[in-house]
């Protein structure tokens, strides 16, 4: 009976390598994948037709409708829409061969969980035949999407989506946008050791997520460089409600600052969990949460935190700096930009939007400098970009890591306190501030 | 070393019996009618959802929006019985396992429809009190008053009313009580309602302090497991110490250890249990 | 010989169905297509392995994707870490889901009923939550393949028409598996333990090491299927790897066809996966699918609690020698 499984399973091994071998076999003499597959060779035919007068680009992306990310990604998609509104409003882009080109976006709710969306991309790739696909919301979901991207060999412009490591996969198609997370908490360690040199206690408290931990590890080898002395490390898990016990240990560690955090819900959570327990700390800087204009809801458990962002509508990139740095300035200055999304959206734009916002501009620029939109040229002309928008600097590594962002810079901001009401203001790099900040942070 | 050895204390315990009363929904319904309820989860996040909106839509405040969602729940668990779980009471646990699980679908499915899983928070800001370095939240507090609170009437409930004598009745042996004319039907059904009292009762308690989810059920869902086996399966008063432990659990694991091994240890504990000693640490039923 | 072949009608049955599932992409060259099928097959060949436990032995496993992660995590590494290619990390996968539920048999098949369902939710979570913490495969964040992976099977484009291949291939095997255990005299030992378990002992059954070895063989394949399911998903992390609802569903999908036969399951899962992927991105129906599912379920479970092929069975008596 016994022996009578051995030899079972040991069939089922064999059956396995046997049909191992012949699965081998099978692709490789089959003739090239199908036509319908390969996305190289799959132009659509309405560009390459040379009497065409207008070609309907498909952008793909999901959006998270729902779910933890549907703060920001709400944002996000909302940038997006409101560039491609814009551009068809003004008639397409003309192409210098003539052609004008105008932007369809198709795009499904991702629920904010990692297993839709490679199903999703997959349906946006060969379902709907996307040409140029915008990745979702956070780096955590980017990274699965970008496989996908990558397998099917479409254009991706990654916004929303900071972490290092997706661009340390071998990709070569994937385009990021914002600065990226090694960089995050890098210039708040600065503003802390600018507004106390006698601070050396820090500690560090973040997501769980693909996202925080590139930040942290980063801005952990920064602060001790830097001399600080990082008395606690740890991690939470995604979806945590309860900080009780990092805020015990936070308490317990002495720390005088507190950096870290994850995305916009954890992160609030966390801002409001360390003002009801009221933490003995004198700085607390997080991630994603407070540039976000909701933030202010949690009233005064927001006051004088710190936050990391990607732009505000404060930011003063325009053609003239552009000049000065020698740099070709494109799209919408910054007034500009926030007078179209308040008109359209009713709410200030937060970097959220503007990012969405700019994946668009960014394409329009490569499509533009490319002359076409068959995606080899694209992405020879975005390998090339290196322009000031009203976002900030633009421009991709080539080389090691492609598609990583090297151009953008990210400014800090404060939640203080002006009449009473709650505002936001630049407080860091110094040349960008448009209030002293407010220190230490009183609980 | 010490004061943080207390606050943690402090914390864990005082969670610890919020989800005591949880787990207590799950396991009088379990010691009663051999049911694990597996929409116990989906419970405890419509009792979120009703608090929620009873306070931010029609302006009621959460401990009184806690007593309609206690009533509320009361009465939804009794539908559940009688549409789900009263056809297939006496089947093989097969059958119940999954006719609630078909209600923690339906529930999650419909809910997610309406509410999205969307984070909410309930606004509820009552301050705290503080001695020394030591802060307690006054809405954490009151949370586990009131659990305590509805730990200790359902005992007296079940140890001086006629219905909660026939519910003893049914755990002891239901065939018995059926012939010296206990009405078991009803009995079963009382009983899945005040499980499902018990969970929304303590979702609503949870809501006053940490955001939530439709889906946040699950997590308090395997809680209230690890709790229902620690106190022993079936044994309502012992849910209660159940929680007690998990708290401390929560509150001292990471003093010693990141965090994240809090959950490793806790189901590990929870399978060990079940092989020793599947009535839970203190020994069989009452 | 044709006396023969309709003895085995339910096995060129289930072959059947399974092989048009498979070449319904090849033949209409679509990878849409091809992506639903691939679903569609790794549900019928997790459902088909976990009904030669919970089917045929009466053995409620509700974490029974533990295996799916544990051989997907195994195999990921292999291939990530250490340069094995897929087949050797299939292998790798389907070995180390073996051994794991080969250890946890021997602890946690003496318990019964619903104390076993409840101990197989704890394993997940622990091994969840362990894996979560565990460095070496990446702890929380999980690891991605580096796309130079796929330059070894010919780009991306062939790595995904290959694991398809497999996956037809793993299916096929399954299904195989789960009719000569259905039909062997080790099933029937089986059939034995979920009737009566004591009664099963005293006829003679070895039950411990009967329910052990239902146990290993229902793991071994989920295992396989983690291991490419993941190489083709290019990134894995916990909360991937050990989604409880997954595992539910696997029962739900057994439960539609009809526990206890080999067709069943397979018809189950691949009408439950197809009405999901239907769904899908329907706004309306996306999150009202898993309502749906519900009312599906509890209406099987009160009513017709054998499933599809169950009630054939019970409903025509005659189909009853070659449908199971």
């Amino acid at each position: 009976m016994r022996r009578k499984l051995y030899i079972l399973i040991g069939i089922l091994l064999v059956a396995g390598m046997v049909l191992a071998a012949c699965g081998k076999a099978t692709p490789t003499s089959a003739p090239a994948p199908k036509a319908s597959e390969s996305s190289q060779n799959n132009v659509p035919a309405k560009t390459s037709a040379p009497s065409a007068k207008e070609v309907t680009v498909t952008i793909g992306f999901t959006q998270s409708k729902t779910g933890k990310f549907n703060e920001e990604s709400t944002r996000q998609s909302d940038g997006l829409d409101l560039w491609i509104k814009q551009v068809n409003d003004q008639g397409g882009i003309k192409l210098s061969d003539g052609t004008v080109v105008k932007f369809k976006a198709v795009s499904y709710d991702d629920e904010s969980s990692g297993d839709k969306v490679q199903q999703l991309y997959t349906r946006l790739i060969t379902k709907d035949k996307a040409d140029f696909l915008i990745s979702p919301y956070s780096s955590g979901l980017t990274s699965s999407a970008a496989i996908i991207s990558e397998q099917y060999g479409k254009i991706m412009l990654a916004t929303g989506a900071a972490s290092d490591s997706i661009f340390k996969k071998g990709y070569q198609r994937v385009y990021q946008l914002y600065t990226p997370a090694s960089h995050y908490l890098t210039g708040a360690v600065d503003l802390l050791q600018s507004l106390d040199p006698n601070v050396k206690k820090v500690a560090f408290i973040y997501e769980n997520s693909k996202f925080s931990t590139a930040v942290v590890k980063a801005a952990k080898e920064y602060a001790e460089k830097k001399g600080y002395d990082v008395v606690m490390f740890e991690g939470y898990d995604k979806g945590t409600t309860d900080f009780g016990s990092f805020i015990n240990k936070i308490q317990d560690s002495g720390a005088e600052a507190v950096m870290g955090g994850g995305h916009f819900q954890d992160g609030s959570t966390l801002a409001r969990q360390i003002y009801e327990k009221k933490l003995p700390i004198k700085y607390l800087a997080l991630l994603v949460a407070p540039p976000d204009p909701s933030f202010a809801d949690l009233g005064d458990a927001a006051l004088g935190v710190v936050g990391p962002s990607q732009w505000e509508a404060t930011a003063n990139y325009s053609p003239e700096s552009a000049k000065a740095a020698g740099l070709t300035w494109f799209g919408p200055t910054s007034a500009d930009f926030v007078k179209a999304y308040k008109a359209a959206y009713n709410e200030d734009p937060d970097y959220h939007s503007a990012g969405g916002y700019v994946a668009g501009l960014v394409l329009q620029k490569a499509i533009m400098d490319a002359g076409s939109v068959d995606p080899d040229k694209v992405k020879a002309a975005l390998d090339k970009m290196d322009i000031l928008t009203f976002f900030g600097h633009i421009k991709f590594n080539t080389a090691d890591a492609h598609g990583l962002q090297i151009g953008h810079e990210m400014i800090y901001i404060q939640w203080q306190k002006k009449d009473g009401k709650l505002v936001k203001e630049v407080v860091w790099p110094k040349e960008g501030a448009t209030a002293a900040p407010l220190y230490p942070l009183k609980h | 070393m010490m004061d943080a050895l207390i606050r943690s204390l402090i914390d864990g315990l005082l969670l610890g019996f919020v989800y005591g009363i949880a787990a207590m929904g799950l396991t009088l319904i379990w010691g009663v009618m051999n049911v694990i309820n597996l929409s116990h989860g989906s419970l405890i996040a419509l009792g979120m959802f009703s608090v929620y909106y009873l306070f931010v839509g029609l302006g009621i405040h959460p401990y009184i929006a806690l007593v309609l969602t206690a009533v509320l729940g009361l009465i939804f668990g009794i539908i559940i019985y009688f549409i789900a779980v009263h056809r297939v009471i006496n089947a093989p646990e097969l059958s119940t396992l999954l006719a609630t699980y078909s209600v923690n679908m339906m529930i999650l499915g419909i809910g997610t429809a309406i509410f999205t899983t969307t984070p909410r928070n309930i606004p509820l800001d009552l301050g705290s009190i503080q001695f020394g370095d030591t802060v307690i939240t006054m809405t954490r507090l009151i949370a586990a008053i009131i659990s305590v609170g509805v730990a200790v009437g359902l005992f007296l409930f079940l140890k001086y009313t006629r219905p909660g004598r026939y519910i003893r009745a049914v755990t002891d042996n239901r065939d018995a009580a059926e012939i010296v004319g206990v009405p078991s039907a009803q009995v079963l059904a009382l009983t899945f309602g005040l499980g499902t009292l018990l969970a929304a009762v303590s979702g609503g308690l949870i809501a006053t302090f940490f955001p939530f989810t439709i889906l946040s059920g699950e997590t308090y869902e395997l809680k209230s497991f690890v709790i229902g086996v620690l106190g022993g399966l079936g044994n309502p008063v012992g849910s209660l110490f159940g929680g007690l432990i998990l708290g401390l659990i929560e509150g001292l694991v990471p003093m010693a250890m990141p965090t994240t091994w809090t959950p490793v240890l806790e189901f590990v504990l929870f399978v060990l249990i079940l092989l020793v000693a599947p009535n839970g640490l203190f020994g069989g039923e009452e | 010989m044709s006396k023969k072949f309709f003895q085995h009608t339910s096995l060129w049955l289930s072959l059947g169905t399974v092989l048009v599932i498979g070449l319904w992409p090849i033949v209409t060259h679509n990878a849409l297509n091809r992506e639903t099928a691939f679903t569609v097959l790794s549900a019928v060949a997790l459902a088909s392995s976990l009904n030669i436990l919970l089917g045929y032995t009466g053995y409620v496993s509700f974490g029974h994707v533990v295996f799916f992660g544990f051989g997907g995590y195994v195999g990921f590494y292999t291939i990530n870490v250490l340069g094995w290619n897929i087949w050797m990390a299939m292998l790798a996968g389907g070995i180390a889901a073996a051994l794991l539920a080969y250890l946890l048999g021997v602890a946690i098949l003496r318990l019964r009923g619903a104390y076993f369902a409840l101990a197989t939710i704890g394993i997940n979570e622990a091994v969840r939550a362990f894996i979560n913490n565990f460095a070496p495969f990446g702890g929380p964040t999980g690891m991605t393949l580096n796309f130079k992976v796929y330059k070894a099977y010919g780009g991306a484009m062939h790595a995904l028409q290959l694991v398809f291949y497999i996956m037809v291939g793993l299916t096929l095997i399954v299904t195989i598996l789960s009719y000569w255990v259905r039909t062997s005299k080790f099933g029937l030992g089986l059939l034995a333990i979920r009737e009566d378990e004591d009664a099963a002992e005293v006829m003679g059954v070895i039950t411990p090491s009967a329910k052990n070895w239902a146990f290993v063989l229902s793991a071994i394949i989920p295992g396989m299927v983690g291991a490419i399911f993941f190489f083709k998903n290019g990134t894995i992390e916990p909360g991937l790897a050990f989604p409880l609802r997954t595992s539910i569903e696997m029962i739900v999908m057994i439960m539609l066809g009809g526990q206890g036969t080999v067709l069943g399951p397979i018809l189950g899962a691949a009408g439950y996966q197809a009405m999901r992927d239907y769904l899908l991105v329907s706004p309306l129906f996306k999150n009202l699918q898993l309502a749906i599912s519900g009312i599906l379920l509890l209406l099987i479970v009160l009513f017709i609690p054998r499933g599809l092929v169950g009630w054939l069975r019970q409903r025509y008596p005659k189909v009853r020698r070659w449908l199971i």
